[in-house]
């Protein structure tokens, strides 16, 4: 994980009538950093997203659990905005995590294939205590990096 | 947080269509109420369902799947489901879960109506 510490953290609990608010913060923020208009809803989608998963996936609907975000503004030739998510809950192992089939039209399972369609890099990992989880996202104002990858090779989904 | 955050609905009757109309951000919070609303419509099924997203800014995934269930009732009754009015950032997600297909869509309550 970075090793600078977030330009921004926010510690909420696992209440869904809270995740208006985190998208307000997000398009506000995503515009200051430099996306456009449409880039900006897309990156407040997959951060809900995530945020949703946790609440319904890793805290089953319960409304008091804590969840923690942090937020680095990426400078220089990659800029952008990378996420940091983490929660308390059970772990899983992060490959299970995976979006659904887009072919099976059906109720549910599409939060992770958006977040991994709308972000440059989105990843899950088991946090180093011994419960929650991570999800770490990236998204850079320019695709594509400045070596001429999509992707830093340690982030390539698999 | 009080009541007063859910997300309004309103339900409409006439000849045969039954419009139903949510104002508000259809997201984890607010698509229980979708879903609720979407089942009582679909407890005496009408010939149409029109959801009128005209007033809808914002969906995330718990809205689309909320909407899927509502097509799966539509297909077992035997009804139409038709979506109205989207705006872009709601349309967007559609097509990023590539349902944008699946689903009839029209520009407006008007076009749904004859869809």
């Amino acid at each position: 994980m970075s090793e600078t510490p977030p330009d921004l953290t926010i510690q909420l609990r696992s209440k869904p009538r809270l995740l208006s608010s985190v998208r307000g913060m997000v398009l506000s923020l995503t515009q200051r950093v430099g996306f456009d208009e449409n880039a900006c809803g897309h990156i407040a989608l997959a951060i809900d997203e995530a945020l949703a998963n946790i609440i319904r996936h890793g805290y089953e609907h319960r409304e008091e659990e804590p969840i923690h975000m942090s937020i680095w503004v990426l400078q220089g030739e990659a800029k952008g905005i990378r996420i940091m998510i983490e929660d308390e809950a059970e772990q899983v192992d992060p490959e299970l995590i995976q979006g659904r089939d887009l072919e099976d039209v059906r109720p549910g399972g599409l939060g992770v294939h958006i977040m991994r369609e709308i972000m440059d890099d989105c990843r899950f990992e088991k946090r180093q205590q011994s419960q929650g989880m991570r999800v770490i996202m990236e998204k850079y104002v320019n695709p594509g990096r400045p070596d001429g990858s999509s992707l830093p090779s340690s982030t390539q989904e698999t | 947080m009080t009541a007063e955050e859910n997300l309004p609905i309103t339900i409409e009757n006439s000849d045969g269509t039954t419009v139903l109309k949510p104002s508000g951000d259809v997201d984890l919070s607010g698509a229980p109420e979708l879903r609720a609303r979407i089942a009582e419509v679909f407890s005496d099924p009408p010939a149409r369902l029109v959801i009128d997203l005209s007033e809808v800014p914002y969906m995330d995934s718990s809205g689309v799947a909320t909407l899927v269930e509502g097509m799966q009732l539509a297909n077992q009754a035997g009804a139409t489901l038709v979506l109205a009015g989207m705006q872009d950032r709601v349309k967007s997600i559609f097509e990023i879960a590539r349902l944008d297909t699946v689903f009839k869509i029209a520009e407006d309550l008007t076009a749904a109506k004859e869809l």
